[in-house]
């Protein structure tokens, strides 16, 4: 029997194997650390008198509080600044390698580790950020730990687990490509409008089909994402000569005779042709269109195309309730064109889409146009980097020019830790992952989209995809 | 962590369902740097709301939440339990739980109880029906019992034998320190470290 991708990786990692009450202990070959989940981690280590086990397998960065612009000053909120400066005693005290404000490695922490050519096919990565099943797009078994969890990787450097279930997610087309205008992250959406947030629980996600091994990185990236928006613990796609391409000469990919042994490795990390998954999910990649979202969480979700549902055409009470309080807090009417919701915010970021790649296609869209006359378009790249490389390309200046905001690298209006944030009551295009009530600032509405419609919604105003600009 | 066996106190019905950990704690209060103070966070943007369960009494002193499907979804912020645990609450029921904080919540002493939604919706309608209500949630039966009601619920068996001991995770692996070694030593030297190398 055939075994899949994310079981070959999980058993290549057992280091001491249950007895079935007993949860598999997993060895952990990446820990990524960063200012909000660590704290509390360090501290119950110090307590315990314990040393971090493998500095040499950690690093940290600083992503989720900081400022995206001045940041050459002291960070201004008092109890951020603390959060970061804590970062910074506890990677000095442990020896753990840092890159903080400033830096020029510096960024969101899954931006950082692809970027440096830490994220390598067939590894364990682990994070205290449901984000990190990000680096499943480079068929590593990647997902969001707890600070208990934290402490416990930087303790033993392993986690007890059970097995997760695999669920195969078919992105096949005829032609092998997107139809014009949509992108992974409209994939992404599409899935989980289709399963629901809570379709993916217990599972790990492997992306495969036609669509998606023609993806690159950046939008493999993108929908292993999202994966924990499905409710996923992981989302996986088997590496190939993309994964291998992007590696290459990167600062810690392996080098000489090593980058041979290792490709022969990565290269047995797909899924046998006898393996049976538990569960599969088959998506037309040629229906699909440029999806956002019109609810508060990432499953109501519909075609730009459509329309605000109407709760009172529903037949099950649970999920009229859900969309009269969802559409209640969105201050919207049902049957309203999604074309027709204006915004006030548009912001172009995050881990999901604030990479080099989503920065190229929105600039594109912006080149010689303006935002509209009263909205607030901020660009955050996702690392330092990133913006690095914007700017070698001129990106900065088309962004500018048209009068959006371009800034420093950080999480910024995903989350609202720092201060970019909604005021009560604005409404957000953003391409960020999560649209849950406040989650951009007290009382902000989000639509989350992909960073075209992002930026032909700043152009018009009001949800857009580039075809409706003239 | 202390060990949990039973626990007896005021049902909270909470009737909503997808309650993610952005509500039951925004990020801006996941800036302190301790395990505790995160209280006055719990779910702040609701509680600002007069009909808000938390708001009247008795629930206000609740410490069993009886909570709608897909519970404690989204990010993996642990603050989202120790702030349910600061509050006062001891257990959460639910039919569907977030993977993550199922994880969080058992390494810290909240028991995450799944029931099946039709007992979720008859613990929901005796608790709105006679406020006040004590709830038995006994780790030992898997059973919540409420008046006349008595409903099983569902917990893997090992966050129940260590919730029933009070065991701490990082004590039970490096019981396992030999075989760690033993995987490192074996481990392939191509493997990445993130000490700095050239071109960092």
């Amino acid at each position: 029997m055939g075994r899949t991708l994310a079981e070959k990786v999980w058993d290549a990692h057992v280091v001491h194997a249950g007895d079935g009450a007993e949860p598999d202990l997993l060895y952990i070959d990446l820990h990524l650390v960063h200012e909000v989940t660590s704290p509390q981690a360090f501290d119950g280590l110090r307590q315990a008198g314990r040393p971090v086990r493998r500095p040499d397998l950690t690093i940290a960065t600083e992503d989720h509080n900081v400022p995206t612009e001045d940041i050459d000053l002291p960070i201004a909120d008092e109890v951020s600044a603390t959060q970061v400066n804590t970062l910074r005693r506890n990677c000095a005290e442990f020896g753990v390698r840092s890159h903080p404000m400033g830096d020029s490695e510096q960024g969101i922490v899954h931006v950082m580790g692809p970027q440096l050519g830490l994220t390598q096919p067939g590894l364990t990565v682990v994070c205290g950020d449901s984000h990190t099943s990000t680096h499943g797009a480079f068929g590593a078994l990647a997902f969001g730990i707890g600070t208990s969890e934290v402490e416990h990787v930087l303790a033993t450097q392993t986690l007890p687990l059970r097995p997760f279930k695999t669920m195969a997610i078919t992105v096949d087309s005829a032609k092998g490509e997107l139809p014009p205008g949509v992108t992974s992250k409209d994939i992404i959406l599409a899935v989980i409008a289709k399963i629901g947030t809570g379709g993916g629980q217990g599972y790990v996600l492997e992306y495969r089909g036609n669509a998606i091994e023609n993806l690159s990185m950046e939008s493999r990236m993108t929908i292993c994402n999202m994966s924990i928006e499905a409710g996923a613990r992981a989302g996986m796609i088997a590496p190939d000569e993309t994964t291998f391409g992007y590696l290459k000469g990167r600062p810690h990919a392996p080098r000489g005779a090593d980058w041979e042994t290792a490709l022969d490795y990565w290269r047995s990390l797909r899924t046998d042709a006898g393996a049976t998954f538990d569960a599969e999910v088959h998506i037309d990649a040629d229906a699909l269109v440029p999806f956002v979202t019109w609810g508060t969480n990432p499953g109501q979700g519909l075609p730009l195309s459509g329309r605000v549902p109407d709760p009172s055409a529903m037949s099950d009470e649970g999920e009229r309730v859900a969309t009269e309080k969802a559409l209640s807090y969105m201050d919207l009417v049902p049957g309203t064109p999604m074309r027709e919701i204006a915004v006030d915010v548009v912001f172009l970021g995050s881990c999901t889409n604030g990479r080099i790649e989503d920065l190229r296609a929105a600039a594109e869209v912006l080149r010689g146009r303006s935002v509209r006359d009263g909205l607030r378009m901020l660009v955050v790249p996702g690392s330092m980097q990133v913006r690095a490389q914007a700017e070698a390309e001129g990106l900065h200046e088309i962004f500018t020019a048209a009068g959006a905001q371009w800034r420093s690298a950080g999480c910024s209006m995903c989350l609202g830790m720092n201060p970019d944030q909604l005021s009560p009551g604005e409404r957000a295009a953003s391409t960020s992952n999560r649209n849950f009530e406040g989650r951009q600032g007290k009382g902000g509405r989000t639509h989350l989209v992909s960073p075209l419609v992002a930026a032909a919604t700043a152009v018009r105003g009001s949800l857009s995809a580039p075809d409706d600009l003239d | 962590m202390q060990p949990f066996i039973r626990h007896t106190g005021v049902g909270v019905p909470l009737r909503r369902s997808n309650v993610d950990t952005d509500q039951i704690i925004p990020a801006v209060y996941l800036k302190r740097v301790s395990r505790t103070g995160f209280a006055d966070g719990l779910f702040s943007a609701w509680r600002t709301q007069p009909d808000f369960v938390l708001n009247s009494e008795p629930f206000r002193s609740g410490s069993v939440l009886v909570a709608g499907p897909d519970f404690g979804t989204g990010s993996s912020r642990e603050h989202a339990v120790w702030a349910l645990s600061d509050y006062g609450f001891r257990v959460v029921i639910s039919s569907r739980f977030g993977d993550i904080f199922r994880g969080n919540a058992g390494k810290q002493g909240l028991l995450a109880a799944q029931c099946d939604h039709p007992d979720v919706e008859l613990l929901w309608t005796l608790l709105e029906n006679e406020p006040g209500t004590a709830v038995t949630v006994d780790l030992v039966e898997k059973t919540v019992r409420a008046k006349h009601l008595t409903v099983s619920f569902a917990v893997d068996d090992y966050t129940r034998w260590r919730l029933l001991e009070g065991l701490d995770d990082i004590g039970l692996s490096l019981r396992h320190s030999e075989s760690i070694a033993e995987f490192e030593s074996a481990r392939p030297s191509w493997m990445p470290t993130t000490a700095t190398v050239a071109g960092d």
